[in-house]
């Protein structure tokens, strides 16, 4: 087998390997900022939660439209916004703690989720729904990821010193009034809409997948913010090719493909990247002179 | 325009700042109980009493962060953006990838906002701040690199950009050195003298007597409050040893006016 037939023949062939490959494209580039700024405030597991939460609205859109690509992204939406909103609202209300909230409500959305899907009867949509397939992404949806992804980038753009400063220093942000919990609250809104980007192409339970491993993995690359975005990124696009290309050859279901690659990638950063690497932590060289 | 051609031009003249019957609570146990009284324009307050006597709560109530339960606090004109607070060390993320420049960059958020970007100017006054506190060179070293005393003389470099009227300080010298005690003292001083309000929470009763001309002595209740002499005479400091850390669970509710 040439390295053609390895790597460009299956995307020259396959209309289909093609979609899902610009549409992974556009997660890669807008998910792993969000979650590198999801690591650095301990919320390493929010999206994950959150991915679960909007079962329940994707299967009330489809009982109301059916497989409809638009009205399962409004009720996924909405039912995520309203976990993750509701969290931190009841929080504040009642003095508890946001995340034991947080995980009480998903719990209730999942449960709920599933008993829906489950009553509408149809087990091959629920597979594909939890695994993903790269023949959900048609048009639709390549659009939706695209928009979801340029959406991101011009949100974080503007967030991007606020969410800093509120990861930082929050009493600082609050005493000089720059409205770090707005920001937090668009800041997870693009999360929802992220998670959402990618349950058609990897499935709800993969689908932080290229979200969070790359963004944990790119710790081990920059000490700086923005390098370890660019970083992130990188892995992800990375996974993302990679991953499409194992799935067409083991014949694996997408979604775990993908995040398979993406968790290969952060096995060879924590081992070999240059911040907190494990080689570079066990072949130290001889200190400085100053 | 840099920070000192501005204080060169006008005098800053802070408004005074009138307490009347200030209570400020956590749950409803009162941690600063009535206190009544005034930090002139440009006076150098310290706020001194035993551990869970309400200093670092009044610090953050003058600054709008923590919500007062009675009484007023009248600052006419004194906008949040005037008033700096520098807070105990341990509340923020230092292990968070940012460098020493950016956390500098903080204190104009006044000026620059969310959104406009550092020019050469801001960028300048940056580094001048930062060779102020004995940290030039410091600018791309990442935060969690630095000592616990480089990191307060960090945060002392960002209350310069802040250049605020107000400066509320939480035990701004400590895990910090003889030497760089001496150096941010001496920030204290030109602040004081450039005619910036100072209100200081300080353990160190020696130091406090040195340098600060006034005192507040606070355990909960208001013990005494003026020149510092005559503040911590023996008799108040024994009062306020008095106060009894532990909250009354029989409490009943505070009738007092």
């Amino acid at each position: 087998m040439s390295l053609h037939d390895l790597l460009i023949a299956p995307f020259a062939e396959f209309g289909f390997l093609r979609r899902a490959l610009v549409g992974c494209l556009a997660l890669a580039v807008a998910a792993p900022p969000l979650g590198v700024f999801l690591t650095l405030r301990r919320m390493s597991l929010t999206a994950e939660v959150l991915s679960h939460a909007v079962l329940p609205g994707i299967a009330a859109a489809y009982w109301v439209a059916g497989l409809s690509a638009a009205a399962m992204w409004a009720g996924g939406m909405a039912a995520g916004l309203v976990v993750a909103l509701g969290a931190g609202a009841l929080a504040r209300a009642t003095g508890g703690r946001e995340d034991s909230t947080l995980t009480a409500l998903y719990l209730l959305a999942l449960a709920a989720g599933v008993a829906m899907i489950s009553v509408s009867g149809g087990t091959g949509d629920l597979s594909t729904l939890l695994f993903g397939s790269v023949l959900g992404v048609d048009d639709d949806a390549l659009l939706l990821m695209a928009g979801a992804a340029t959406l991101t980038l011009l949100g974080l753009a503007f967030a991007w010193r606020p969410l800093a400063l509120e990861c930082f220093d929050p009493s600082f942000a609050q005493a000089t009034g720059a409205r770090g919990g707005a920001w937090h609250l668009l800041f997870l809104a693009l999360v929802v809409l992220n998670v959402l980007a990618a349950f058609q192409a990897l499935g709800t339970l993969m689908a932080v997948g290229l979200m969070m491993l790359p963004a944990i993995a790119a710790r081990h690359w920059s000490r700086q913010l923005s390098g370890m975005v660019y970083a992130s990124v990188a892995i992800a696009v990375a996974a993302s090719l990679l991953g499409l290309l194992l799935s067409y050859h083991a014949d694996l279901p997408t979604g775990p493909a993908i995040v398979l690659t993406a968790g290969g990638l952060w096995a060879l950063s924590v081992l070999a990247g240059p911040v907190d690497g494990a080689l570079p932590r066990l072949f130290r060289r001889r200190h400085l002179a100053g | 325009m840099t920070a000192p051609d501005r204080l060169r031009r006008n005098m800053i003249s802070p408004p005074a700042i009138t307490l009347t019957g200030l209570v400020a609570s956590h749950g409803r146990h009162p941690a600063v109980h009535h206190l009544s009284g005034c930090f002139e324009p440009g006076s150098m307050t310290a706020v001194v009493g035993p551990n869970g006597a309400g200093k670092t709560t009044l610090l953050r109530t003058l600054a709008g962060l923590h919500r007062l339960d009675e009484g007023r606090i009248q600052a006419p004109g004194l906008t949040p953006a005037r008033i700096a607070l520098l807070p105990q060390a341990a509340t923020m993320d230092r292990s968070f990838p940012i460098g020493c420049r950016d956390v500098v960059l903080q204190g104009l958020w006044a000026r620059l906002g969310a959104f406009r970007s550092a020019g050469r100017a801001e960028l300048t006054e940056a580094e001048t701040a930062l060779a102020a506190v004995g940290l030039g060179g410091f600018a791309t070293r990442p935060v969690g690199s630095l000592s616990a005393g480089q990191f307060q003389r960090l945060l002392f470099a960002r209350l310069l950009l802040q250049d605020a009227e107000v400066i509320l300080l939480d035990e701004p010298f400590n895990a910090v050195d003889a030497r760089t005690a001496s150096d941010l003292l001496g920030v204290l001083r030109r602040w004081h003298g450039e005619g910036r309000t100072l209100i200081a929470v300080l353990h160190d009763l020696d130091l406090v007597r040195r340098e600060f001309p006034e005192a507040l002595l606070l355990a909960r209740d208001p013990i005494a409050w003026g020149p510092t002499e005559a503040t911590l005479s023996a008799e108040n400091r024994m009062r306020a040893r008095m106060m009894a850390e532990a909250w009354d669970e029989q409490a009943v509710t505070c009738e007092a006016a």
